[in-house]
């Protein structure tokens, strides 16, 4: 591997992790000030990515669908809050567990019922379509340079809101300890309700612009669900900081292992978090179990 | 502690009801059709498998979202231990299964008990989604599509051949006795003094620790025989059907499963069979009504979280309006045990 594919290699990488990030920091914040393990989450990547399908079609702008689809998210993980996941906040985990196992199984067949079976692709626009040199034979296109780029801004926008505004200063005392804010006289309620809909928009917004890279296909959310947990577990629930960390080592990691031992490389991922946990039990950034 | 546990195993008129059930399961190939025959196996295969983890979320307060890897993994290597000719011994096959499934659950349970709530049942769910992938990738068995078991499994001893378990009335009484032994093994195991323990972890498991117990290693083994267990069905379902694939260690298998324990009662594990019951007949008859069967299945199992806390082996109780006052005394006990602990 020379250097400029080693290079692209990288750049795929962290491209890959970035998508993960935006998926793996809304879980682990409803993780972290909810106490809620949310399965749902993949499904709302996916209906992102079948919504960037729909509405670019639709309106003939990808950006303006995008748009659209993040106010339309908003809008659903506020509903799937109220109406689902409020009854939940004083129950076991296992009852998330099947409560959001249940909300799988109706997204995936709605999905099946709404846009069938079929895989489908979003085009890349036409403002980005190009692809910039690297070297002398090869390159890179540039509406993943646009992705990754995107998404360093919603990390460091996400870094600002966190440590900077009265809503991240509520969102990190709540995280702390629930009670001892609620008895401050924070609308607890209204907070959840606002960190589920943003995450369930964050995730989807992830399929939405990860779509003209990648097919738009049945099932497409389990997939992101499974390894979004891995990237919370090596980084510890309810660190952002640590989701950041574990999407960038699980997208290198699964990038190169696809290259270097492409035998292995869905088992590859599954080590990192393995030789991660033996090491820190609680994750990288968590804070004990 | 011991009192309350006490209580909660099979109560006398309730050990009716199992027998009534165990009966009609023994004579029902006389009256239905083969058909029902097959569905019948399944929910007695399922129902180990839920019983198993009745095991881990019932008494030991273990979520466990990968129980489907052990399932899974037994049907596996039985098509490694099954030559292209002939078959190979129950005598051999069986504790080779179980003894694979042990090892592996106790390479699992042992980097997973080292944490526990959401993070545990992350662990569980990413370390079985590992297997999955393993023979979802491998060329070796079939990859994503599965593959065929060349033979079942021979019963004999010496040349004496006791049991053809090619033929499904055989089978069904074999996966009948199987069930019944892993209830009866279960009430032994949970009357026990390691039983006990077990249960006093899942009621409060910094005090069981104060008493002396190594509360890791009970956890552990708990765990190590709740995955043999889950083993022993799979091993049973793969003689059943003839094939195995990805799909059974997937962790949609691990989330239907937890769903049966929830459906029929948790802490009960009679309860995990009623639950397997209800699942496969419920899907066999959404299936008849409409194609998105799902759906409909999506939206039962969130009623019934949202309104029968109690699974439906409690329906009757909270029918009756009482269970709602015991649970809030316990919760109040345990909120007393919990502080003083």
């Amino acid at each position: 591997m020379d250097l400029t594919a080693f290079l692209i290699q990288v750049l795929n990488g962290v491209q890959y992790g970035f998508l993960l990030f935006l998926v793996a920091s809304g879980l682990t914040l409803i993780f972290g000030i909810m106490g809620i393990i949310n399965l749902a989450h993949g499904a709302f990547f996916m209906i992102g990515a079948y919504l960037a399908y729909s509405l670019t079609a639709l309106v003939g702008n990808f950006f303006v669908a995008v748009l659209l689809g993040v106010f339309v998210m908003v809008a659903v993980g506020y509903l799937i809050e109220r109406f689902a996941i409020s009854f939940l906040y004083r129950r076991d985990h296992l009852y998330q567990v099947l409560l959001t196992y249940g909300l799988i199984l109706v997204f995936n067949e709605l999905q099946k019922i709404i846009w069938g079976t079929d895989f489908h692709s979003v085009p890349v626009p036409a403002l980005l379509a190009g692809s910039v040199p690297l070297g002398s034979t090869q390159s890179y296109p540039i509406y993943r340079f646009f992705i990754s780029l995107v998404c360093l801004a919603i990390a460091a926008g996400m870094y600002l809101v966190i440590a900077r505004t009265r809503l991240g200063m509520m969102i990190r005392a709540g995280a702390w300890d629930r009670e001892v804010v609620q008895t401050l006289g924070i609308n607890i309620g209204r907070l959840f309700a606002i960190v589920f809909s943003l995450g369930a928009a964050l995730a989807a917004f992830a399929g939405m612009i990860g779509a003209p890279v990648s097919s738009v296909y049945p099932g497409m959310g389990d997939q992101v669900l499974i390894i979004s947990f891995v990237v919370v577990v090596i980084g510890g629930i309810g660190s952002v900081k640590g989701a950041f960390i574990g999407a960038m080592l699980i997208g290198l990691g699964d990038t190169f292992g696809k290259v270097l031992v492409p035998n292995l490389a869905s088992f590859v991922v599954y080590a990192l978090m393995a030789a991660v946990l033996l090491w820190r039990p609680q994750g990288l950034f968590g804070r004990g179990t | 502690m011991s009192a309350r546990s006490e209580s909660r195993l099979v109560s006398r008129p309730l050990v009716g009801l199992l027998g009534l059930a165990v009966v009609g399961f023994a004579i029902f190939p006389w009256l239905g059709g083969q058909y029902y025959v097959d569905l019948l196996m399944r929910v007695m295969i399922l129902g180990i498998f839920a019983m198993s983890l009745d095991l881990l979320i019932g008494y030991t307060g273990l979520i466990s979202f990968g129980h489907a890897a052990f399932f899974g993994l037994t049907g596996y290597v039985l098509v490694m231990v099954t030559p292209e000719t002939g078959s190979i011994s129950v005598w051999l096959a069986l504790p080779a299964c179980l003894i694979a499934a042990a090892l592996v659950a106790a390479v699992i349970g042992w980097m997973s008990i080292r944490t526990s709530g959401i993070y545990f049942i992350m662990l569980t769910l990413a370390l079985a989604q590992m297997l999955y992938y393993f023979f979802n990738d491998s060329t070796k068995y079939g990859g994503s599509d599965g593959t065929f078991i060349a033979s079942r499994p021979s019963v004999s001893i010496g040349s004496l051949r006791l049991l053809d378990l090619g033929d499904r009335l055989t089978l069904y009484y074999v996966v009948l006795a199987s069930m019944v032994g892993t209830f009866l093994l279960l009430m032994v195991l949970l009357r026990a003094p390691f039983g006990q323990v077990i249960q006093a972890i899942r009621a409060n498991e910094a005090r069981t620790r104060a008493l002396g117990f190594a509360v890791q290693h009970y956890k552990l083994a708990s765990f190590v025989i709740a995955g043999a267990l889950a083993g022993f069905a799979g091993f049973l379902e793969a003689t059943h059907t003839g094939i195995i694939s990805p799909a059974h260690l997937s962790w949609h298998e691990s989330g239907l499963v937890m769903i049966m324990v929830i459906l029929g009662g948790m802490g009960t594990i009679y309860g995990a069979v009623l639950g397997a019951f209800i699942l496969v007949f419920l899907q066999e008859f959404l299936q008849d009504m409409t194609e998105h069967w799902q759906l409909a299945l999506g939206l039962i199992i969130i009623a019934v979280v949202l309104l029968l806390p109690k699974g439906v082996a409690g329906l009757p109780k909270q029918l009756a309006g009482t269970v709602g006052g015991r649970r809030q005394s316990r919760d109040a006990a345990s909120v007393v045990e919990a502080n003083d602990g």
